[in-house]
């Protein structure tokens, strides 16, 4: 092997001009393939939550305006909300709609589904984004800080607390932990707010319900990886340039165990987006996870429906970006997958 | 899964645990709703929302309801709305996981894209969605649990048969006509019990904490049956009352949670393999005899009983056993032994790079003048430097994979000199230059894949070079180069080390590729040193081990059994080391005299000296002869 070619300069001298130069570089291939990917994961995901309407047992109407309602009032209902068309057309009237971001109207209030979410949606990111903040900046110097001290089998006693606290507290669910949160700092300390979505503080005790199970599964992960990137030889060789510790951990170890990283951020992102559902109703935060409760209590099928929507597109976001970013991270393994 | 398996994962302290717990369960989802069950139900308009009291342990609910018995009471229905989710996510699972081996290759195809495509959400939000479908309640939540459960069983049963199905058994009951569906059943099924049932265990542990969540909503369980979740929401609106109401639900559901997860990974661990644990001894350094030793000012290295120790199964090992040795400024030193002799051990304890893992003690180690026993790595990183270069044996791992080769060696001037990074950038593409890398601007823009073992091993030089070293350590820089590579490898070390003027220690298992382009060779056997000799008195190696490496055995010509080149045996391992000469099993000349340990006296005119109680004296021809090929 001399020259192993760049996956960036694999324009081949017969490809060279025309529309095969761009078929043939492997970063077009990919995006095309990722973003048809995304585009087919859309369309099954519009066409499910297009369903969930159709696949309740009975009439959702009926459901929804309760047993004692009049008739007519059922069928002027189903009439407006075109439920009384074949299905074939209502389907195209309801991608038509999503379009130009008509998602129908809530059921029990009468407001536009978009303008629920337009107004909830706000809450939701911010709670999840800065989870997801404390998640990376308390996980990954933590990981790397325990593969360094625990490395070639050192303080066995550190390792062994370590896994074992974050095992146990990462396997219990982020609502419980909300409820302990509440308690403590909540009712006995008096110390952040508990309920509503007022201020820096009222962020705190939902943030940390949210990240800390992310946190601490994210940190077993990125310890396991260092410690695999540790043992390989160009670290040694980072460490024969005599360079300062964090200069080895960061510059040379962490890049390395990137590709995993991203991978687990990937999921647990997507898992708290939705994971805000439950936090929010431990903590009354206005956003959709509250929405969402209350309309299937109330079965509100239009707002039920846009809501999902949301968090699905939400997480088939993520999961683009993600794979985006191993993309550029890792060449090799894009262009083999290609 | 079998018996002794389930015997050790319950003997692990984990497991016992786990096990303990999950009895303890069932045996209150049997017993409590039968003793409590009519309690629990019973309300005291006398006692509205209290708190703890002697009569009510935990308090009272909005109905003055017990909560304690209540939340005994809910672990049946906890339980087993849990484990009927999970039967339902398992059997859908293996339904969708075999159903590619089964169905043709496309209809194969699509199942595994429409588990691809449903694992990528969240289980929670498949959970609300199939709730909204089956509707609200318990028959609703569990239905929509095990669903939403289905799509990361089936895929996990999609992996473990595609490990399995590319067998020999089962491609030969394949062949032997086998149906598919009796495939499935015999012969790929039954070898993926073991994962199966631990990730059921696990999956029993999060559907049981993903009901309490519905429940929790008010989406799951209604009123007037109650489960964990149902008390846990009702109890959080009153707890600034009565905060046991909120919590005494929550422990259970964590506990019970906890349960089933520790009994999937105790079992998981017992299929798995373990590791052992140790622990290492630290040996300190003699401070009186750091003192006493004198300063030797000639010298760029001076290291005496130099021991690395690795801690093994049985105490601990000896890889390197008492090492002594000077490397004067300038001079070139080849350390020759076989693998195993502790030549690359002595390399790394020398430049401060051995395995965590690993104990380095020596009564002195001075480097250009400066000791370096006892000095903090910060210390030692200033020491060495800008004056110890180090040149690994493959060139292929040495660098780091995700960044440009140029940086890599730029960053030495700028983490150890301060240097801006154009600067630095200029300096490595000018080190390139040096050790004749063909266009070295765009090399350095490259990464470490885009070159070839050759390239690498001189970028690893010119790393070497970007500060002034006194002493550069090779370790078999060539070994993983091909013949003529290597060639071009040792001409450039030795005129960066005639340029340069550094000293060179050259670690090598062949004493041809030493002797091409050393002034002094240093043999190695078994950790220690067994001869130290010029290269011109190669000849007249006297050390019965060195003679052998020489490729030439003149005294055990009576056995034509054995090539020539090759030495008879093996090196001992360092856990059961011969006491005395630990050449002696293999050595011609052995006698009783060797079974203690010979030390380096001088031997023949200049400079030699070996560690053995019946050195050679005659010359070795053969070797005159060939003269190892000449000087590079
Ligand atoms: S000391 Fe004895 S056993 Fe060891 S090499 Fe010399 S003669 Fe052989």
């Amino acid at each position: 092997m001399t020259t192993a070619s760049a996956p960036l300069a694999t324009t081949t001298p017969e490809a060279v001009g025309g529309h095969t130069r761009w078929a043939r570089n492997p970063w077009v291939v990919f995006l095309i393939r990722r973003l048809a990917r995304l585009l087919v994961s859309l369309a099954v995901l519009v066409t499910i939550a297009f369903l969930m309407i159709h696949l309740i047992p009975g009439d959702p109407v009926r459901a929804a305006l309760g047993i004692n309602a009049p008739a007519d009032l059922v069928e002027a209902r189903r009439e407006s909300l075109g439920l009384n068309d074949p299905i074939v057309v209502q389907y195209v009237n309801y991608v038509q709609a999503l379009f130009s971001g008509d998602m129908g109207v809530s059921m029990t209030s009468g407001v536009a589904v978009s303008e629920t979410i337009g107004q909830r949606l706000p809450a939701s990111a911010s709670l999840a984004v800065c989870a997801f903040a404390v998640v990376m900046i308390v996980s990954i110097p933590l990981g790397l800080c325990m593969a360094v001290l625990t490395r070639g089998g050192r303080r066995r006693g550190a390792e062994l607390g370590f896994t074992s606290t974050s095992a146990v507290v990462a396997a219990i669910p982020e609502f419980l932990l909300a409820v302990g949160l509440v308690f403590v700092f909540g009712v006995t300390l008096d110390w952040f707010p508990v309920a509503g979505r007022e201020g820096a503080s009222s962020y705190v005790l939902p943030v940390i319900a949210l990240s800390i199970g992310p946190a601490l599964l994210m940190a077993r992960i990125v310890r396991v990886e260092a410690l695999s990137v540790l043992g390989q030889d160009f670290v040694r060789t980072a460490r024969a340039k005599r360079l300062p510790p964090w200069r080895v951990y960061f510059r040379h170890v962490f890049p390395n165990a990137l590709t995993s990283t991203l991978t687990i951020g990937g999921l647990l992102l997507s898992a708290m987006i939705v994971g805000t559902v439950l936090v929010e109703n431990v903590f009354a935060w206005p956003g959709m996870g509250m929405t969402i409760v209350q309309s299937i209590l109330a079965k509100d099928y239009p707002l039920v429906q846009g809501i999902v929507l949301v968090y699905g597109v939400a997480v088939l976001l993520v999961n683009l970006v993600v794979d985006l970013m191993l993309a550029v991270v890792d060449p090799r393994s894009t262009i083999r997958e290609a | 899964m079998r018996l002794e398996h389930w015997r050790s994962a319950l003997k692990s302290p984990v497991g016992g645990v786990a096990a303990t717990l999950l009895v303890a369960f069932a045996v209150l989802a049997v017993i409590a709703p039968i003793i409590w069950g009519d309690a629990a139900e019973e309300t005291d308009p006398a006692a509205l929302s209290l708190g703890s009291s002697p009569e009510h342990l935990l308090g009272t609910d909005a109905l003055g309801r017990d909560i304690a018995l209540r939340v005994l009471v809910a672990t049946r229905f906890s339980l087993g709305l849990a484990l009927l989710a999970t039967s339902i996510s398992v059997t859908i699972g293996i339904i969708l996981g075999v159903l590619p081996a089964v169905l043709g290759r496309r209809a194969g195809r699509l199942v595994v894209a429409v588990v691809n495509l449903a694992v990528a959400f969240p289980a929670l939000l498949l959970a609300l969605f199939f709730a909204v479908v089956f509707g609200i309640g318990s028959h609703g939540a569990v239905l929509a649990i095990g669903a939403a459960g289905a799509p990361s069983f089936a895929r996990l049963v999609q992996t473990n048969v595609a490990s399995v199905s590319g067998r020999d058994y089962v491609s030969a009951a394949r062949v032997a006509g086998v149906s598919r569906i009796r495939l499935v059943v015999r012969h790929l099924l039954p070898n993926i019990g073991e994962p199966l049932v631990v990730n059921a265990t696990v999956m029993a542990g999060t559907a049981l904490l993903a009901f309490a969540g519905l429940s929790f909503l008010g989406l799951g369980v209604q009123p007037p049956s109650y489960d964990w979740g149902r008390l846990l929401g009702e109890g959080l609106d009153r707890i600034y009352l009565n905060p046991a109401a909120a919590l005494a639900p929550g422990v259970a559901v964590v506990l019970a949670g906890l349960a089933f997860t520790l009994m999937g990974e105790a079992i998981a661990q017992v299929v798995g393999i373990r590791t052992g644990i140790f622990r290492i001894p630290q040996r300190m350094p003699d401070p009186a005899a750091q003192a006493e030793s004198g300063r030797d000012d000639d010298a760029v290295l001076v290291v005496e009983d130099l021991r690395v120790a690795f801690p093994s199964a049985d105490g601990q090992t000896e890889p390197v056993d008492g090492v002594s040795l000077t490397i004067q400024r300038g001079e070139t030193v080849g350390i020759v032994g076989e693998s195993g002799s502790g030549k690359s051990l002595t390399a790394l304890a020398l430049a401060k790079l051995t395995p965590e893992n690993a104990a380095v003690s020596a009564t002195r180690l001075d480097f250009t003048g400066e000791s370096l026993l006892g000095r903090s790595d910060a210390e030692v990183r200033r020491l060495l430097g800008t004056s110890l270069a180090m040149v690994f044996q493959d060139p292929m791992t040495s660098f780091n994979p995700s960044m440009r080769v140029g940086w890599q060696i730029a960053e030495v001037a700028r983490a150890l000199e301060g240097r801006g990074r154009r600067e630095a950038l200029d300096r490595a593409v000018d080190r390139l230059r040096k050790v004749h890398m063909p266009v070295p601007e765009r090399r350095a823009r490259q990464y470490p894949h885009e070159f070839s073992g050759g390239m690498r091993q001189r970028a690893m030089i010119g790393m070497g070079l970007m500060s002034t070293p006194a002493l550069i350590i090779a370790d078999e820089p060539t070994t993983a180069l091909d013949v003529t590579v290597q060639r071009q490898v040792l001409r450039l070390l030795r005129d960066v080390q005639r340029d340069s003027g550094a000293a060179v220690v050259l670690i090598s298992h062949d004493i041809a590729v030493v002797s091409q382009m050393c002034q002094r060779i240093v043999v190695m056997y078994a950790g220690r040193i067994v001869e130290e000799l010029p290269v011109d008195r190669l000849a007249s190696a006297a050390h019965p081990y060195t003679r052998a490496l020489l490729g030439s055995v003149p005294d055990m010509t009576t056995d034509r059994e054995r090539p020539l080149a090759t030495i008879p045996g093996r090196p001992p391992d360092p856990v059961s080391r011969p006491t005395g000469c630990a050449f002696a099993p293999r050595c011609e000349f052995a006698d009783a005299q060797c079974g203690d340990v010979p030390v380096l006296t001088a031997v023949g005119v200049e400079h030699q000296r070996a560690a053995c109680w019946h050195p050679r004296e005659e010359p070795l021809p053969v070797v005159a002869d060939a003269e190892i090929g000449g000087r590079v």
